[in-house]
This record gives C-alpha cells, structure tokens and sequence, in this order.
C-alpha cells in the first residue's frame, strides 16, 4: 500500500501478503459482528444446572449404520472427532448418510456398529429421552408445534425437565430477546410468524434448556435465500458468544463453508470423503469427490471466507462540502481511487464528485453521484462482490460499524486477490493429489 | 318395566303409560298439521322424555369416546391393530338398531343400560375412524421435534398427537352425537324413555310426532352447535390467522 492522503480513513494496520491470507481467511468467520451489543449472555443468566451449557466434545468412533435388508450401510464406519464448541458442518448429496450421523447423537437412530462419544459419556448408556433433553435439535421442517403458542414452543424441554414456571418464564423472554423477536409475539401461534420468525423461534426452542450440543439438520432449508442469509449470519453471530459444539447438516456446499468451522464431506454409502477445515477442503480437496463436490469455482468460493475487512482497501481523496474544488483536483492526482469522496462531518460518505461537479468553484452539498453501494467492513466478500456487479460500478466506500469511512473497495482488488491466490491453489492441489492413473492394462 | 320378556315389548305405536289425550279443539279432532293449542297445553309432557333422551346420547357419546380413544391409542403404536378395529367397529355400525335392542332385552333386560350398549357401539366406527385419522394427520415434522428433543412416546401422544389430532376427534364427534339423538328415539323399545315415548305413543296424531321430532332435531342443532364451540375452544390455534 503506498502511502495513504493525510485525510483517508482511519488505518486499519493491513498485514499484506499472501502468507498471511490462509489464517486470515480461517479468522474471517471468527469474527462475529460488531453488534453483538443487542445478544444477552445466554450462558450467565440461566441458572447454572451441572454442566449444562458447558460445550461438549462429540467423538464419533467408527460409528455405523445398517438397515436391516439393505446390502451397504447407510453410514460407514465414521470416525471422527468435532472439539467442543466448534461447528462441525456434514455435507454430501442425498444418500450419503449426513443425516443419520447427526440423528446418531441424539439416538433418533440407533447405532449398528461402533459408538458416539458425547462428552465422555457413551450414548449407548444414556436413556434417549433423557440424552435428547441436553441436545438441542432444530430441524429443516422447523417442526414447532402448531398447537402451542410461542412460548411454549419454546418452553418445551425446560417443561420435561421439570423447571419450575418462574424460571421457564425468565428463560423465555430471554431467549425471545436472543433471537430478536418481540415479546408481544410469545402468545402468538407458529402460524401468526412468517418463515424466518418461525425458524429463529426453532432454534430458541432448541437453546432453552442450554445444552452443550446442538445438532441442525438443514435448519435454514425451508427459508427463502435472502432470509436464509440473514439467518445464518445472525446464528453465526449467536455461536461466536455461545460457543456451543454444533453439528450441522447440509446439501448446500456454500452453506457448509460458511457455516463450518470444520467440514465433513460426505458421499455415497455413508463414507467420510474428507474432514477438514474450510480453506483446507477449497485449497487441497483431498479426492476428485470432493473436488468436484466442492465446485470448479472454488476460488471464487473463498470469496465467502472472507470478510471486507480482510483485503487492504484502496483510499480516495476525502472531501468536505464546501472545499475548493482546485484543492480536490490536487488531491486526485496519483491517487489510488480517480474520483473523490464527498464526506459529512462524521466521515459518513455524501457521493461521488463527478466532472460536473469539479467545475464548480466548490464542492457542493449535493453531489452527482451517489455513494452506493455502501459496504461495511463486515461484509462478505462475495456478498461485497456481487454489491459491486450489480450496481455497475467500480468503487464502493466501505465504512466501519459507524458508518464511518474505512477505504474503498474495487473490482480490481478482489480480481487482484483472486488471481494471487489461484496460483497457490492450483500448485497446491497439483502436488496432493493422489495418482488415480489406472494400472496400464496388458 | 325390568321383565325381561319378549312378549312384554310394548307394541309398535302403542306408548306405554305415556299420555293419551287427544280431546279437546277441533284442531285435535280433526289432526291438522300443528295444533298450536293442544302443544301449549301439552307441552310439559314432554320434558322428561328430552330430559331421558338428552341423558342416554350423553352417555352414550361419552361411552364411545372413552371406549373409541383407548383403542386408538392402543391401535397407535400397533398399526396392525387398525383393520381388525376398524372393521369389528363396522360390523357393530351395520346392526339394525330395533334388532339390537331385542337381542340384548333378554340379556341386560329392559333399562338404561340396553339402550346405551347399542347407542355407544354406533358411536364407536365414526369416533375411532376419526381419532385414528386425527393422529395420522400429525405433522411428521412436530412428532420428530417433539421426540427430538426427548419426549416419551406418552408424552408425545398427549402433548402433541391428541391435542393436534382435535379437530377431527370433534367432527367425529359431532357426527356420532347427531347420529345418536335420532337413533336414541329407539331407546323406547330398550324401556329407557326418550323422546321415543311420545313419538310412538300415538304416531297419527301430526302436532305429537312434529313435536317430538322437532325436539330430537333441536337437540341434535344444539349438540351440533355446543361441540363447534367446545371445539374452537380445544383448538384455538386453528382460528387464528398470520398476522
């Protein structure tokens, strides 16, 4: 980065280069957003009760599946290990088992061959009902019920496990505050609420007796892709302050990497395909499967990974009103970004000044150009990406949580970043592959 | 009446000690269509018929809702026990009521009991057929939330089969009670009264058999009318509309 006008907004100290950009992919969806403000401390104000809350290893043990009068399992011998407090993400087409190893957990179905480990105990040993009632379990069809009202859907389990009212109550309205659903809609039927409404109360449903686990198959499935958005990145939000060990089901590659902090690709015949992180399954996919499951545009995929505060923004020359445009003139040469960048006092972003606007003897309180779309740091860069494309332009502003200016953002950055990191893929890949060459035939 | 003789029945269209009296305007005399003095005056006669009738389909209903709900629960997680039910519950439905009512005469004698055996077995094929159906209606996604997070098959079934499976256990229910109302004008024969008294006491004279009528009808309205009630109040979710 050259260096940055005196008035660009403030530095956000970039550690460039590509070495670096591995972990800070792996970090980007760490980092929960900024208005976590609005989330209560779930975990401290429930009454504490043992260990519940406490995030829970999930160990799966060679763990197999057969149903009687089929020829292959349904799940084969899955081993693996999801560390408490982690979002572990099965993913695979249909038949590939993703859904009877997370239904494993909580014995909706029952193991043939091997063991689950959740927490040190064996699930073989638990009672079912009483395992379920510390596993949280939100399901694609939402599957409130429609006969309760929405408090009491969400009262379910601390009702089975004997809470006493005053305690339900309190841990209701709490949870309705988590969610970010009124008060005034806990008397109404899952009818009365719309898709989203209806799944966020699933997932409060899942959370009111604070397990340690929670397994969600393909939760936000049934929702419509703007909505579904929206939710994931508000359950993600959730997870960064709840930190509960998370199996997540999927058919949704994007969502897997999304949501994932580890992935288990999945494939026909219940086999583990590969386990890995995220970054790890788009940079070295471990088998053609896999591979191709993941997409042939899984450099652009990366772009999910990543949020605009990861890329070294570009800077334009910041404008006031009121400014003598020779001033903006001077400001312009050589700089990074060819048009300038109107600004309020609070450094929120007014416009673009077009040449219309440089004619004048000042800068005007109007400009041409408006400044959309504005992005914000805690963009995705896919989502910041398509911002741009669809709105024909090559600069967005990007502000902070205060709408405050922080750099700008161009096609030329992300095409830039894209380009730089390909080589290291396709290198990479190359050199892990294992050789799949038939045996010459004689 | 407790003999228990097939050659004590009372005889069609010859009421038992139920009143005679047709005197009085030329009304009456001459049977016209509804004598509206004659059922002023008369009209008392009649309570404690409705009064019998209104016990007998109680009890039966309740009888074949009781009886009806614990072989569907049984029948739940059974499903093999489902045909067999169904058609034991079919071939009770298909009965005459009369010869019923005769066949047991000599078992249970005449009284309450051997007109709500038959009125309970007729309730049993519509109540049973519509719980089951009730229950197999439940949304697959809320038996698997509700399992999922660790209710025990009874507490599945009344928290959330039974409660969801309410609408249809009423409609079953509002069929068997007015089916009920008019086949109790039956219960006469059994020596149970009802409003079967009146009616076969004097089957010619039009303003008793309207009245007698009109009362089963009304009573089977109000039934009617009382279970859509009592079934909104058992299932308010339905009513409600998304905001």
């Amino acid at each position: 980065m050259s260096s940055a006008p005196p008035n660009a907004g403030p530095s956000r100290a970039p550690d460039g280069g590509a070495a670096g950009s591995l972990a800070r992919i792996a970090s980007a969806r760490r980092r929960g957003g900024s208005d976590l403000g609005t989330i209560a401390p779930v975990e401290q104000a429930s009454a504490p009760k043992s260990d519940a809350g406490v995030a829970l290893e999930v160990e799966f043990r060679s763990a197999t599946k057969r149903y009687a009068g089929t020829d292959s399992p349904a799940l084969e011998a899955l081993t693996l290990d999801v560390p408490a407090g982690e979002i572990c993400v099965f993913v695979g087409p249909s038949g590939s088992g993703k859904t009877t190893a997370m239904r494993m957990v909580n014995r909706m179905v029952e193991i043939t061959e091997g063991d689950i480990v959740v927490g040190d105990r064996s699930v073989r040993d638990r009672a079912p009902a009483e395992l379920r009632r510390e596993i949280g379990y939100v399901i694609q069809q939402i599957g409130l019920f429609p006969h309760r009202t929405i408090a009491d859907n969400i009262a379910t389990v601390p009702r089975l496990l004997g809470w006493d009212r005053d305690r339900i109550d309190a841990r209701v309205n709490e949870l309705l505050d988590v969610i970010g659903l009124e008060p005034e809609l806990m008397r109404r039927f899952p009818s009365q609420l719309s898709g989203g409404q209806q799944q966020r109360v699933g997932v409060a449903r899942a959370l009111a007796a604070n397990p340690g686990v929670m397994l969600m198959d393909e939760p936000f499935g049934a929702v419509d892709p703007i909505n579904r958005e929206k939710l994931q990145n508000e359950f993600l939000r959730l997870q960064a302050e709840l930190h509960k060990t998370i199996l997540f089901v999927t058919h949704d590659i994007d969502e897997a990497i999304k949501m994932g902090d580890r992935v288990a690709v999945l494939r026909d015949g219940g086999r583990l395909a590969q386990y890995a992180t995220p970054a790890e399954l788009l940079m070295a996919p471990g088998d053609p499967f896999v591979e191709d499951f993941v997409g042939a545009d899984r450099a652009l995929k990366r772009l999910a990974l990543m949020r605009v505060a990861d890329i070294d923004l570009w800077n334009a020359p910041l404008v006031h009103i009121g400014q003598s445009t020779a001033e903006v003139r001077a400001k312009l040469e050589g700089a990074e970004v060819p048009y300038a960048l109107v600004i309020d006092q609070e450094r929120r972003p007014i416009g673009w000044l077009s040449e219309a606007d440089l004619a004048r003897e000042t800068v005007r309180a109007r400009p041409d150009t408006s400044p959309d779309p504005i992005l914000e740091l805690d963009d995705v860069m896919r989502d910041a990406l398509s911002d741009l494309l669809q709105a024909e332009t090559r600069y967005a502003p990007v502000v902070d949580a205060g709408g405050r200016i922080a750099g700008v953002l161009s096609v030329e950055i992300i095409s830039e970043f894209l380009t730089s990191e390909d080589a290291l893929v396709e290198e990479h890949s190359a050199g892990e592959r294992p050789l799949e060459e038939p045996a010459a035939e004689k | 009446m407790t003999t228990g003789s097939l050659a004590t029945l009372p005889p069609l269209a010859q009421g038992g000690d139920f009143f005679r009296e047709r005197t009085g305007t030329s009304c009456v005399e001459e049977n016209g269509f509804f004598c509206f003095q004659w059922a002023a005056d008369n009209i008392d006669s009649y309570v404690t018929p409705t009064l019998e009738q209104l016990y007998l389909v109680v009890l039966s209903v309740a009888a074949g809702f009781v009886i009806a709900l614990a072989l569907a629960v049984l029948s739940h997680r059974r499903r093999w026990l489902v045909p067999p039910l169904t058609g034991f519950t079919g071939v009770l439905y298909t009965i005459p009521s009369l010869a019923f009512i005769f066949l047991l005469i000599p078992i249970t004698g005449f009284g309450t009991l051997t007109a709500v055996i038959p009125l309970t077995a007729y309730t049993l094929q519509i109540i049973y057929r519509n719980i089951v159906a009730g229950l197999a209606n439940v949304p697959a996604a809320s038996k698997d939330a509700g399992r999922g997070m660790g209710m025990t098959d009874r507490q599945l079934l009344w928290r959330v089969e039974i409660p969801l499976a309410v609408p249809e256990i009423v409609a079953g229910l509002r069929i068997a009670t007015v089916s009920t109302v008019a086949i109790a004008t039956f219960a006469f024969f059994a020596g149970a009264g009802g409003l079967g008294e009146p009616l076969y006491s004097d089957i010619e004279f039009k303003t008793n058999v309207i009245i007698s009528g009109g009362l089963a009808i009304l009573m089977a309205i109000a039934f009617d009318a009382l279970l859509v009630v009592a079934g909104r109040f058992a299932s308010p979710w339905r009513k409600v509309r998304p905001v």
